[in-house]
């Protein structure tokens, strides 16, 4: 007697058959039938069409048949609202039966009947039912809210659902508290206020209580929970983390990786020198490697988080490493990740182990995994400098095994090895040249062919090789034909005498007879350098290259440190920021590692509030009239006038401005962060510059360029950096500038557009230049001339603006002006008024003349100030 | 939250569906099916796929595929932990977990996923709870069912859910108290072709089955407690008292569950039970290669190794074998190219040995590859680690229960390459 026979039926009139039996008289039949209708539902056949017959049966003393009917209801409802209706009484009238279980359960079912028109007929008998006395009803009742706000997000919170919620975290019994936290973040996700959650010393209390006690899901949702809590300090930070530790014992992987994010976040905040900073770190290093232990999939997600975790913090783990030893019958998923794990914590202590290792894993049977290890070896290589001769050895012995897919994958890794040591391992070159013709594919063709080329001296028969290549040019992938095309050019300056026709060859095939653009115009820049200046090209083609780093393959650091604080989720899965990739992640905010509290500190004091508002600066483009206000408003105003201007007592001391505006976030650099400002100093304009390596590679290689721009604005000297950024350094320096370089109006005007260099890539960014750094010290206007001028300007070379709130007599604004060059050529009083007449000279020579009207015991200024050339300045 | 759960079997069919909140197509399963065609093995299906709105996390477990759909941000592991949890509680339920027993019990199976999940959050997964909700079905209970008219379902209010002992339910009640312990040790190693250990470790367990009448309250402690320095418990051990006195000391659930995993790692020293001496060649040009296998045993502190099974995967380019075992039986199957050997008990005086010569396709290089041998084993008495219970205690109750301590030391992953 088994279930399996409520799947055979005969097809003729089954939900005839089975309308008749659900109304039987009898309760056995009618409770016989509902199990067939289910067993039907549950394979997907259509049994909607029973619904009334259904709903009857509700009524009903047995537990089990009410169970049942919930199933069908929650599984059709949405199919039949009107007919879902006919449930909800039942519905009311289950949510006040003695027994808990009842009500647990139809305050449950309520739920999962998404239907809106039922919805506000359940909101009474949950609302009792979150009051209940049985905590049982409670805790079911929590999660009710959640599937509410699913269905109609307005009514939960009109009906105060939300607030009832947030009482729940204070309720006595620990289930119900994690199941009220479980509910609230799943609600929060959708929700625009993403605080819902109001986590303050008391409720963080109160979960810590709630986490000894529930169950093993609600622990997951407490340390989810917790995980955002941003302690106020490192006293704080500490109890937390001694209360969460005992988690990392626990059976279930899901609440020991919770655990971890927790612990691994707040970290950041304790004191490195302190002995429980390293106790803790100890105790991180066992629960993760138990997790690999567990069941494959297990091991999947434990894996990816690894790496994250040893990319952060690797003394956690870098004397586990033979834990990451793969076995032969691993799924592939997880020797995969095991790999990349073993290079990251591949050091000069273990690399003979993992060496040895890799070389096994090498002569396994899947494809992708002996590639993957080949490559690691290549990695190894790069990246622990002392092994580079036994890798490279070890790569040499697997080309003898003259396995194809190996020896392909090793002369691409060979070749990184070339470029990251060059003139080492050279004498090896002989061993791949016999290996040519084994090649077939792209990626391993083009290394081949670049390590010809750029060795094309030491290779007797490079010219041979090449043309080889070249006799199926057109057949190749572009990767690799831009690669020979790179090398022939190169063999060709290198012996120029015997492969003139070589060249010649390459040349015309590339740029008559293909179709690629790139190909084509590579071949064109060739040709010409080619016939044009063979000894620039020399230096073009066959300049000194960079030097590949060992960390290229490192998750870059802002992004590291939001996925830390995403350990265990989806995000940690994919190395993606969830916004990336989860649905309407509106919600989801943008999670960052706390500060350590010093520097919470400064960041709350207005010095460095500073930055924030000027970062906004380079966004803001202000329309030329509001910018020429600034202008002059700039030297006046008090800060509050213009949340634009930089704070007056910067502009009063003018010269020396200490205010650094960060320009270039280290986000957007991949790691290099520059902030600056301009000054004019003894007449010489200058970009004061801090660079800020936030990466952890070195950077070298620094270079800038400036737009073209409306003051013609360019930089006299290179920049003054010689010696290698490292990591986590800075380096201040001054630009000096001039305006003799090409002009071109930008909107706003004082807009400059600025490429910095360096050995990583090439970042642009666009600040506003005060406009006060260009009028020039000789801005002092006969007072004859001006008057002449002042008449002769068109009214509609004239506008006018009202400084507001500025509280100064005429004498010290004149002084302050005189500072920036701004200069008082006349002063007279009309009506009580006083009145300035100033004038200032621009770089590119455009005189601006101002009246200034100032009257005593009013704040506010009028400024008229003219052009002479309006229009010239615009047309700059 | 958990969306939905399809069951797949392998042959790629949905054989059961079940939502928690809206219903999702079955079609969000097609990219499973993608995946489930490139992998090359069935275990390679890689856990959680990504589809344009859903995410799918799937487990393998006896060759069933348990597929969740989710939608929002939500932790992979709690996902997997769940799925496991699932079979393990079906696996209770109906002895095993096969297509053949879901399908014969789908009712129970939809009244348990009902209660194991409510809204994607999980209810009950205790399964002492559970059984209170939903009685496992037995061929008595279904008799008397279908004679009586009762039913599955369980009236009360399942009382554990509530106190502060969630895992053990009030008034239990035995003629014979007992409790019985079971340490299981697996090592987990990687032996080179020389016979060197590359790494060894130990995952331990002690599986316990009480059936104590009433509240008792244990005490288990351990000769050498220093060797668990890496540990998961029970939620029922009291974590304080073990990190101050290194006792275990808890009130146990009713009825058969894991009191604690342990994990001993590299760092220690790991006794290996075996050892493996080996000589397989191939010569170039012949289409024969030579077969010579021979295990023994090494610090087994005078215990015998029993239920021996090596088995290998030969080369693929191996057309056949013809062995020659001094004692036990072997399998080669030719297209699969598995090689097992149930060698049985291993006799120290008399090594048992499997000999002879492998034929390969006529005219083919020699493989490149290296067979690696998958050997396990069982010792009966012995915990490979050394760990030993020193005394268990119990308090709260007058009666004096039957105890009983097993320890047993089985291989893992134990693995040698050649």
């Amino acid at each position: 007697m088994t279930d399996s026979k409520y799947f055979t039926t005969n097809k003729k009139g089954e939900i005839f058959e089975l309308k008749a039996e659900l109304n039987n008289e009898k309760k056995e039949k009618r409770k016989e039938a509902v199990k067939k209708v289910i067993a039907a539902m549950t394979v997907g056949k259509d049994v909607s069409s029973l619904f009334p017959d259904v709903v009857n049966c509700m009524q009903t003393d047995n537990l089990e048949l009410k169970k049942l009917v919930y199933l069908y209801l929650m599984n059709y409802a949405k199919n039949q609202p009107d007919m879902a209706i006919m449930a909800v009484n039942s519905f009311v009238k289950d949510c006040e039966d003695p027994n808990p279980l009842i009500r647990a359960l139809a305050v449950r079912t309520m739920g999962c009947i998404r239907v809106d028109k039922i919805t506000e007929y359940l909101c009474e008998p949950l609302r009792k039912c979150l009051k209940d006395e049985d905590p049982y009803v409670r805790k079911t009742a929590a999660v009710c809210v959640a599937k509410l706000h699913d269905i109609n997000a307005q009514m939960v919170e009109d009906q105060g659902f939300l607030d009832s919620l947030r009482d729940l975290i204070a309720d006595s019994n620990p289930m119900v508290v994690a199941n009220a936290v479980a509910a609230l973040s799943e609600i929060s996700e959708s929700h625009p206020n993403s605080n819902l959650l109001d986590l303050n010393p008391q409720n963080i209390n109160k979960l810590l209580t709630a986490l000894n006690e529930c169950t093993e899901w609600g622990q997951i949702f407490i340390l989810d929970c917790l995980s955002n809590y941003n302690p106020k300090d490192e006293r704080e930070a500490q109890s937390i983390c001694e209360r969460v530790t005992p988690r990392l014992s626990h059976a279930n992987s899901a609440v020991v990786l919770s655990a971890v994010k927790v612990l691994m976040k707040f970290l950041e905040l304790l004191p490195k020198d302190s002995d429980y900073y390293n106790t803790l770190l100890k105790k991180l290093s066992p629960p993760l490697v138990t997790l690999l232990s567990g069941e494959p999939e297990v091991q999947y997600v434990a894996l990816r988080n690894i790496n994250l975790i040893v990319q952060k913090r690797p003394e956690i783990l870098k004397q586990e490493i033979k834990v990451f030893f793969v076995k032969y019958n691993d799924p592939i998923y997880v020797k995969l990740e095991k790999l990349d794990i073993m290079i990251r914590l591949a050091s000069q202590a273990n690399i003979a182990q993992v060496l040895a290792e890799l070389k096994e894993y090498a002569t396994e049977v899947d494809v992708d995994f002996v590639r993957k290890a080949v490559r690691a070896i290549g990695r190894c290589a790069i990246k622990v400098e002392q092994s580079a001769e036994r890798c490279v050895s070890t790569l040499l012995d697997l080309i003898q095994t003259k396995v194809n897919y190996v020896v392909q994958e090793a002369i691409v890794v060979i070749r990184d090895i070339f470029r990251k040591y060059p003139n080492k391992y050279e004498s090896i070159i002989a061993t791949l040249c016999e290996n040519l013709d084994s090649l077939d594919e792209p990626d391993a063709r083009a290394a081949m062919i670049w390590i010809v080329g750029e060795y094309a001296e030491r290779i007797d028969n490079a010219d041979e090789l090449l043309e080889s290549f070249l006799e199926g040019f057109h057949d190749e992938s572009t990767q690799v034909q831009l690669t020979l095309l790179t090398a022939i050019v190169k063999l060709f300056l290198k012996k120029p005498s015997e492969t003139q026709e070589l060249v010649q060859q390459v040349l015309s095939l590339a740029t008559q007879d293909s179709d690629n653009p790139d190909l084509r115009d590579r071949g064109y820049i060739y040709w010409r350098l080619l016939s044009t200046d063979p000894v620039t090209a020399k230096e073009v083609v066959l300049s000194e290259k960079p030097l590949i780093s060992e960390e290229t393959d490192l998750i870059e650091p802002t992004l590291l440190d939001e996925l830390i604080c995403h350990i265990g989720s989806l995000a940690s899965v994919y190395h993606k920021p969830p916004n990336a990739f989860v649905e309407g992640s509106h919600g989801i905010h943008r999670k960052h590692l706390p500060v350590q509290h010093s520097s919470i500190d400064t960041g709350e004091s207005p010095v460095s509030s500073g930055p924030a508002a000027n970062i906004e600066q380079t966004h803001v483009i202000p329309s030329q009239g509001d910018l020429l206000g600034d202008l002059l408003n700039l030297d006046l105003g008090p800060r509050s006038t213009c949340p634009r201007c930089p704070p007056l007592t910067v502009l009063i001391a003018c010269n020396s401005v200490l205010l650094l505006q960060v320009w270039l976030p280290a986000v957007k650099a991949k790691g290099l962060e520059i902030s600056g400002t301009f000054t004019r100093r003894q007449g010489q304009m200058y970009m004061d510059m801090t660079f800020t390596n936030k990466a952890l590679q070195h950077m070298t290689d620094f270079a800038v360029q400036f737009n073209k721009n409306s003051f013609g604005v360019i930089p006299t000297s290179p920049l003054p950096v010689h010696t290698p950024l490292m990591p986590n350094q800075n380096i201040e320096l001054s630009l000096p500038l001039n305006t003799i370089g090409p002009v071109m109006k930008m909107d706003p005007l004082n807009n400059l557009q600025v490429a910095v260099k360096n050995n990583i890539d090439v970042f642009y960014f666009s600040v506003l230049i005060p406009l006060n750094i260009f009028f020039v010290e000789d801005g002092k206007m006969e007072r004859q001339v001006f008057l002449a001028t002042w008449k002769d300007i068109p009214n509609e070379n004239e506008l006018q603006y009202q400084i507001k709130e500025c509280h100064l007599n005429a004498d010290t604004v004149s002084g302050k002006l005189q500072n920036s060059n701004i200069y008082t050529i006349a002063k007279r009083n009309v009506e009580g008024q006083d009145m300035l007449y100033q004038s200032l000279k621009l770089t590119n020579g455009i005189w601006i003349l101002a009246e200034l009207r100032i009257q005593p015991g009013n704040p506010n200024y009028t400024v008229l100030y003219s052009n002479f050339a309006t229009e010239t300045c615009v047309k700059v | 939250m958990i969306h939905s759960l399809f069951l797949i079997n392998a042959s790629g069919d949905i054989f059961l569906e079940k939502h928690w909140k809206s219903v999702v197509s079955r079609s969000v399963c097609d990219y499973f099916f993608e995946a489930q065609e490139r992998a090359s093995e069935p275990e390679n299906v890689p856990p959680v796929i990504p589809t344009p709105h859903h995410y799918l996390i799937s487990v393998l477990r006896h060759r069933i595929y348990f597929v969740a759909v989710i939608q929002s941000e939500v932790p992979p592991l709690f996902v997997i932990e769940f799925l496991h949890r699932v079979v393990d509680t079906f696996q209770d339920y109906f002895g095993v977990c096969t297509e053949a027993a879901i399908k014969d019990n789908v009712v129970v199976v939809y009244e348990l996923l009902e209660e194991m999940l409510d809204n994607g959050f999980p209810l009950a997964t205790e399964s002492n709870i559970l059984k209170e909700l939903i009685k496992p079905p037995t061929i008595l209970r279904t008799m008397v069912n279908t004679i009586t008219g009762s039913t599955n379902v369980g009236e009360q209010l399942p009382t554990g859910q509530l106190s502060v002992v969630p895992w053990r339910r009030t008034g239990v009640k035995y003629t014979n108290n007992e409790a019985y312990f079971d340490v299981v040790e697996e090592i987990d190693a990687i032996i080179d072709k020389s016979g060197s250990t590359i790494t060894a470790e130990i995952q331990g367990v002690i599986d316990a089955c009480v059936k104590l009448t009433g509240m008792p309250d244990l005490t288990l402690s351990f000769m050498n407690p220093r060797l668990l320095d890496d540990v998961s418990f029970h939620p029922c051990v009291r974590f304080k008292r073990w990190e101050a006195e290194r006792i275990l000391s808890f009130i146990p659930p009713d009825g058969n569950f894991r009191l604690l995993s342990y994990h001993v790692s590299s760092q220690n020293l790991v006794a290996i039970p075996v050892y493996v001496k080996h000589n397989i060649t191939f010569r170039e040009g012949s289409s024969q290669g030579r077969f010579d296998l021979t295990l023994g045993p090494k610090q087994t502190m005078g215990k015998a190794v029993e239920s021996v099974l090596v088995s290998s995967q030969l080369p693929r380019g191996v057309l056949n074998v013809n062995l020659n075992p001094s004692q036990g039986t072997y399998t080669f199957d030719p297209v699969t190219k598995l090689l097992s050997w149930d060698v049985g008990k291993i006799n120290p005086q008399k090594l048992p040995s499997l000999k002879g010569s492998m034929s390969l396709q006529a005219g083919a290089s020699k493989p490149d590859e290296n067979p690696t041998f998958n050997i396990q084993f069982k010792i009966q008495q012995m915990a490979i680690s050394g760990l030993k219970v020193n005394r268990l205690d119990m308090y709260g109750e007058k009666y004096k229960p039957f105890k009983g301590i097993k320890y047993m030391t089985k291989a893992g992953k134990f693995q040698v390459r050649t």
